[in-house]
C-alpha cells in the first residue's frame, strides 16, 4: 500500500494542566495540521485546554469517548496530514489507543509518540514507594446496573499475597463531569470486602491516597483505610495504593504522610 | 319488597347452604345465543320480566356490547330458584363467545364448577364450541348441553320432523365425542350426555321455550308438537307449556354438582398444595370455617367502587373489613367491601361464604389470577393459562399534554382488568404500544379509554404484531466491543416447536430469573435438547432463550448481566425490522476480554454481545413470523365461489370443505395482516349470506415476496433506513 503523506503524533499532555507537556509536544502542535484532544480517559484541570490553544495558537477540538474509538474521522485527517491527538497523562498507558495506532499502520499512516509523565509513575514516586514492587495496576468502575465486578478486589488480593502493592485508578465518567474520589473508591473496596471476606481492605488495612499529582496543591496521604475514608482529599483526580510488604526506605517514606501532608 | 329485593334477601341465606348453590357458566361459539339464555334465567327468577327476556340482554350492560350485540365482558349475576319446594342460589357466569376474547373464558372456568354448552341447531358445533369444551374439562368444570335456535332449523331450513330429529341427534354425538376424547377415565361414563336422563336439553332462547326428556315424559308434550307450535307461530304457547328457565335451571339443580362436590374434584387439579394441609381439608371441604382461600378470575374497574376483584370463594369467609394476603405481593390488603353480583348491580353484604362467586373491592394489588387469602404462606392456585399471544397492535397517545400522566395510569388499569391486554409504556415519547387479541379487542379497549376513563387519545391504525425467528443455525459470529479490547462469540438458531410450547403454556418458568437451573436443564433435556446445551441455560426472554457454553473464562461471570442486557435487547428489538424475537436459541460460546474491569463495562460489553447475535442471526438468515387466523365461512352454495375468491385474495388457503345442507363449510386460513375490513368485504361479496367466525392459530413464517414488502413497510413506520443492516456491519 502507498505509504500516506500525514502523519498521526499522539501526544502525551503530562500531569495536572497545561504545563505536563514536554517541548517537543508543543513542538509538535504548533506544526501539526489538525489538532484533536480526548479527555476521557483522563483529565486536566479546568481551563487547561484553552489555555493551551492560545499557547500554542491553534484550535483544539476535543472528542468524546464515541468519536475516539470510531476512530474514522482522526485516521481520514492522518492520511494527508498532520493530525495531532492530545492525551492527559502518557498516551499509549490508555490502552484504547493502541488499537487506534494499529488500525493507522494498516493504513499506511505513520504515527509517533510523544511521552508525557504519567501518575503510573508519578504516584508511587510522590508517596516513595518502589516500582519494582507493584504488582498488576487496577481500576475502580462506578457501579452501574448489572455490572458491580469484584475483580480489582481479587487483583488487589492477588497481589498482596505475593507481598506487591496495587495502584488502584478510579473511574472517570467524562460525560457528566464525574471523577471518583478516594473516598468513593474505599466505599466500594468496604463493600466488595463484605462480599468477598478476604482481608484486601479491611478497617485497619494501610492504605494511600494521591490526590492531583503533579499540581501545586497535591497531596498525599498513608494510614488505615477507616481513618483516610473520613478524611477530604479535595478536587478530582485522586489515585490510590494498597501497599504490600514494605521495604524499610518504603515504610519511612509512608510514615511522612500520615497526616496526608502536602507533597 | 319488590321480587328483585326479596331475592336478593333470599340470596344472602342461602349462600350460606352449600348444597344449595350452584355455580355455572355459559360458553359457546359467538353468536350462539349465550346472552339470550342468561337473561332468560335471570328473568325466570324474578331479576327482569318476563316479556323482556331474550330481547334485553341484561348482562350485555356494557353500552358497547348493547350495540354490537355481542358479550365482551364476562359478567356475573346471581339469581334464587324455587326447585321443588327448595330454594337454589345459582351464581352464573356469562362468558363473551368472540375469539378475541377468549382469555376472559378460560378464566370464568375458574370459578365455575359446571358448565353450560350451547350450540346452534342450524350450524352445529363449530370451533369455538369445541374450544370451550376443552377449557372446561381442562378446569374438570362439568359440561351440559343446550342446543338452541331449534325454531330456526323449522322455520328457516324447514326440515321435516324426522330430518329435525336426526340433525338434533347428531349434534348431540358430535358434542359426546368431543367431551368424551378429552375426559379422564374416571369421569368417561359420568360426563357423557345422555338424552335420557335430560342432560341435554333443546329449545330457543331468542322464544323463551325448552325440553327435555325427563320434562316431555312428566308433561306429556313431545316432539312432533314442539314441531307444530314452530310451524304454527305460536311459541308463546309452548314458552308457557315449557318455559326454558325452568327446564334449565331444572337441569342445572338436578346434574351439575354443588361446590361441595365440586371442589372434591377441581381442587386437586388447580391446586398443587398439600391435600393434608389446613388448606387442603378445607378446600376439598368448601369449609366456611377454614382460613380464607380467594382465587380472584377477572378484575372489573367500577366508576364508583374502583377496582372490584371477582372470583371463586374455595374456602372460609370474607368479611368486610377483613386484612387479606395476596400470594407474592408484599403487604396485605383490606377488603372494603364484599358483595354479591346481579346484573349491573352489586348488593354490599357483610361477608360471604366458601363456595360463592364474589366481588370484593379494596384489593388493590390483585390482579386476575391472583390467589387471596388470610395467609400471607398459602400456596397459589394454580396458573389460569391461557395460551394466545397478542396479534394486533396500535400506538396510543394523549390527545392533551396534560393527560399524559393519567393516561400512563389509565394504560395500567386496563392491561390489569384485561390480561389479554398488553401494554408498553414509552414515558419518553408518550406514544405507548398496546397490543390485543384482534381488531375488536382493541377497539373496544380504546373505547373505554375513552369513555369511561376520559382519556382523549389519538391512535395509530392498528397493525399485526410480527416476531423476528431465523431460518436455520448462524455462527460462531464475533461481535466486538468499540474500544476493540473486548470479543464474545455467538451462536444461534431456532428453538424446537415442544421447546417453545412449553415456554409458551408455562410448563417451563420462562418468568423472571432461571432459580433452579439443573430442574431447568432437566426439563429441556426431556424436551430433546442437547445435554451440553441444557446446562448452560442462562436466561429466558419470551420464548427465547441465553445459553452459555463456555468453560472457565476469566472475568465472565461479572460480565454475564451485561451480556443478558444485551441479549435482552436483541430479542425486543430484532435485526430486521425491530420486531420482538420468538423461538431464538442464543449460544455464547467464546469470550476474550480486556484485563482491566474498566474497559469491559456496559459500554463496552452491551455492544459488542449485541453485535454477535445480531450478526449470528444474519448468518442464520432472518425471517419474520406473522400471526395466522383460522378462518370459517358458513356459506349458501351459490356464492361459495365469492366467498373463497375473498379468503384466496388475502393470502388465505382453504383447508377443507364440508357440505351441510345447502350450506358450504369453508375452513381456510389466513394471515391476520390480511383480515382487517374482511366482515365488510364478506358482507358486500355474499349478499350478506354467509356466517364466519375466526380463530388465532399461531405465528407462521411468511413468504419472501410479503415478507420483503412487510420489512420495507416496518421499517419506514419506524423511520429507519429502508434496508436492514447486514453481516458486514455487526462485524465492523
Amino acid at each position: 500500500m502507498v505509504r500516506q503523506s500525514g502523519k498521526l503524533s499522539f501526544i502525551g499532555l503530562g500531569l495536572y494542566d497545561e504545563n505536563g507537556i514536554t517541548l517537543a509536544g508543543l513542538d509538535r502542535i504548533r506544526s501539526a495540521d489538525v489538532v484533536f484532544a480526548e479527555f476521557y480517559t483522563s483529565k486536566l484541570s479546568e481551563g487547561a485546554l484553552e489555555r493551551l490553544s492560545a499557547m500554542t495558537n491553534k484550535e483544539i477540538m476535543a472528542l468524546g469517548r464515541e468519536e475516539v474509538e470510531d476512530g474514522t474521522r482522526i485516521l481520514e485527517e492522518a492520511k494527508e496530514k498532520n493530525v495531532a491527538l492530545l492525551v492527559a497523562g502518557d498516551p499509549m498507558t490508555a490502552t484504547t489507543h493502541i488499537d487506534l495506532r494499529l488500525r493507522a499502520h494498516k493504513e499506511s499512516i505513520d504515527t509517533e509518540v510523544i511521552h508525557g509523565s504519567s501518575a503510573l509513575t508519578a504516584v508511587p514516586g510522590l508517596l516513595g514507594l518502589q516500582h519494582y514492587k507493584f504488582g498488576r495496576t487496577t481500576t475502580l468502575p462506578f457501579p452501574q446496573e448489572g455490572y458491580s465486578p469484584t475483580s480489582p478486589y481479587d487483583m488487589i488480593m492477588e497481589n498482596l499475597d505475593r507481598g506487591l502493592h496495587t495502584l488502584v485508578l478510579l473511574d472517570i465518567d467524562a460525560e457528566n463531569s464525574r471523577y471518583m474520589s478516594a473516598n468513593e473508591g474505599f466505599h466500594l473496596l468496604q463493600e466488595m470486602e463484605r462480599r468477598m471476606g478476604k482481608g484486601a481492605a479491611k478497617d485497619d488495612s494501610i492504605v494511600c491516597v494521591v490526590a492531583r499529582a503533579g499540581s501545586p496543591d497535591c497531596v498525599v496521604a498513608a494510614g488505615p483505610l477507616s481513618k483516610l475514608i473520613a478524611m477530604d482529599f479535595g478536587g478530582p483526580l485522586h489515585s490510590i495504593v494498597i501497599p504490600g510488604r514494605l521495604h524499610f526506605m518504603e515504610e519511612e517514606s509512608l510514615g511522612q504522610w500520615t497526616n496526608g501532608k502536602d507533597g | 319488597m319488590g321480587r328483585k329485593e326479596d331475592n336478593i334477601h333470599k340470596a344472602q341465606a342461602l349462600m350460606r347452604q352449600t348444597k344449595f348453590i350452584r355455580n355455572i357458566g355459559t360458553a359457546a361459539h359467538i353468536d350462539h345465543g349465550k346472552t339470550t339464555l342468561s337473561d332468560n334465567l335471570i328473568a325466570g327468577s324474578g331479576m327482569m320480566s318476563g316479556d323482556l327476556a331474550g330481547k334485553q340482554l341484561l348482562l350485555d350492560f356494557d353500552e358497547q356490547e348493547q350495540a354490537r350485540g355481542i358479550t365482551i365482558n364476562a359478567a356475573s349475576a346471581s339469581m334464587v330458584y324455587d326447585y321443588k319446594g327448595q330454594e337454589y342460589l345459582i351464581n352464573l357466569i356469562d362468558t363473551p363467545g368472540h375469539v378475541d376474547f377468549g382469555g376472559d373464558v378460560t378464566r370464568a372456568m375458574r370459578a365455575i364448577d359446571g358448565v353450560v354448552i350451547l350450540a346452534c341447531a342450524v350450524e352445529g358445533v363449530m370451533p369455538q364450541t369445541e374450544t370451550v369444551i376443552r377449557q372446561a374439562i381442562k378446569e374438570r368444570v362439568h359440561p351440559i348441553l343446550f342446543i338452541n335456535k331449534v325454531d330456526r332449523l323449522i322455520n328457516e331450513l324447514q326440515v321435516t320432523p324426522e330430518q329435525m330429529q336426526a340433525r338434533l341427534a347428531s349434534i348431540v354425538n358430535e358434542v359426546n365425542e368431543k367431551i368424551k376424547k378429552l375426559l379422564p377415565p374416571e369421569l368417561k361414563d359420568k360426563w357423557a350426555l345422555k338424552v335420557e336422563t335430560g342432560n341435554v336439553i333443546f329449545g330457543s332462547a331468542y322464544n323463551n321455550w325448552a325440553i327435555s326428556v325427563p320434562y316431555m315424559k312428566n308433561t306429556g308434550i313431545n316432539f312432533k308438537q314442539v314441531y307444530e307450535f314452530c310451524k304454527n307461530g305460536d311459541q308463546k304457547t309452548l314458552a308457557k307449556k315449557a318455559p326454558l328457565h325452568e327446564v334449565l335451571l331444572e337441569m342445572v339443580i338436578i346434574h351439575l354438582p354443588n361446590p361441595d362436590e365440586a371442589q372434591k374434584l377441581r381442587i386437586p387439579v388447580i391446586w398443587h398444595g398439600d391435600p393434608e394441609s389446613n388448606f387442603g381439608k378445607a378446600m376439598l371441604n368448601c369449609d366456611p370455617e377454614g382460613p380464607v382461600a380467594f382465587m380472584v378470575t377477572k378484575i372489573i374497574v367500577d366508576a364508583h367502587a374502583g377496582e372490584v376483584a371477582v372470583g371463586r370463594l374455595f374456602s372460609g369467609k370474607i368479611r368486610k373489613g377483613q386484612e387479606l394476603h395476596i400470594i407474592g405481593m408484599p403487604d396485605p390488603n383490606r377488603a372494603q367491601m364484599v358483595s354479591l353480583t346481579v346484573g349491573a348491580d352489586r348488593i354490599p353484604v357483610d361477608e360471604l361464604d366458601a363456595g360463592n362467586v364474589v366481588a370484593v373491592s379494596g384489593l388493590k394489588d390483585a390482579i386476575a389470577g391472583s390467589t387471596v387469602s388470610s395467609d400471607p404462606e398459602m400456596a397459589s392456585f394454580e396458573k389460569i393459562v391461557h395460551y394466545s399471544d397478542p396479534v394486533v397492535t396500535m400506538a396510543i397517545e394523549a390527545k392533551h399534554t396534560k393527560d399524559l400522566p393519567k393516561l400512563v395510569d389509565v394504560l395500567r388499569t386496563v392491561a390489569k382488568a384485561d390480561p389479554s391486554i398488553q401494554v408498553e409504556i414509552n414515558q419518553e415519547t408518550g406514544e405507548h404500544l398496546m397490543s390485543g387479541m384482534g381488531e375488536l379487542h382493541l377497539e373496544i379497549t380504546q373505547y373505554r379509554i375513552v369513555n369511561e376513563h376520559k382519556v382523549e387519545i389519538n391512535t395509530s391504525q392498528p397493525i399485526v404484531v410480527f416476531r423476528e425467528c431465523v431460518l436455520g443455525v448462524g455462527g460462531p459470529f464475533e461481535g466486538k466491543s468499540p474500544n476493540k479490547h473486548n470479543k464474545f462469540y455467538i451462536e444461534v438458531g431456532p428453538l424446537s416447536a415442544d421447546i417453545v410450547q412449553a415456554m409458551r403454556s408455562g410448563v417451563i418458568d420462562v418468568e423472571g430469573k432461571v432459580k433452579d437451573s439443573k430442574a431447568v436443564a432437566r426439563q429441556l433435556q426431556d424436551l430433546g435438547m442437547d445435554r451440553d446445551e441444557a446446562r448452560g441455560i442462562v436466561a429466558f426472554h419470551g420464548t427465547n432463550m441465553l445459553l452459555d457454553m463456555t468453560k472457565g473464562i476469566q472475568y465472565l461471570h461479572e460480565t454475564m448481566e451485561l451480556i443478558k442486557e444485551a441479549y435482552i435487547e436483541a430479542m425486543n428489538r430484532g435485526p430486521l425490522a425491530n420486531e420482538k424475537c420468538m423461538a431464538v436459541k442464543v449460544k455464547l460460546v467464546d469470550a476474550k476480554m480486556h484485563e482491566d474491569s474498566i474497559h469491559r463495562g456496559p459500554a463496552q460489553v452491551i455492544p459488542a454481545a449485541r453485535s454477535a447475535i445480531y450478526g449470528a442471526m444474519c448468518l442464520a438468515g432472518r425471517t419474520l413470523y406473522e400471526p395466522m387466523q383460522k378462518v370459517f365461512i358458513n356459506v349458501p352454495q351459490d356464492v361459495m365461489g365469492d366467498a373463497i375468491r375473498e379468503v384466496q385474495q388475502r393470502r388465505g388457503v382453504i383447508e377443507d370443505m364440508k357440505q351441510e345442507g345447502e350450506m358450504t363449510i369453508v375452513a381456510s386460513k389466513c394471515p391476520v395482516s390480511e383480515m382487517f375490513g374482511f366482515a365488510a368485504s364478506i358482507r358486500g361479496a355474499t349478499s350478506g349470506r354467509a356466517l364466519w367466525s375466526s380463530e388465532n392459530a399461531g405465528f407462521e413464517p411468511m413468504p419472501k415476496d410479503p415478507l420483503d414488502k412487510a420489512v420495507l413497510q416496518i421499517r419506514q413506520r419506524k423511520g429507519l433506513k429502508p434496508e436492514p443492516y447486514d453481516a458486514a456491519y455487526y462485524s465492523s
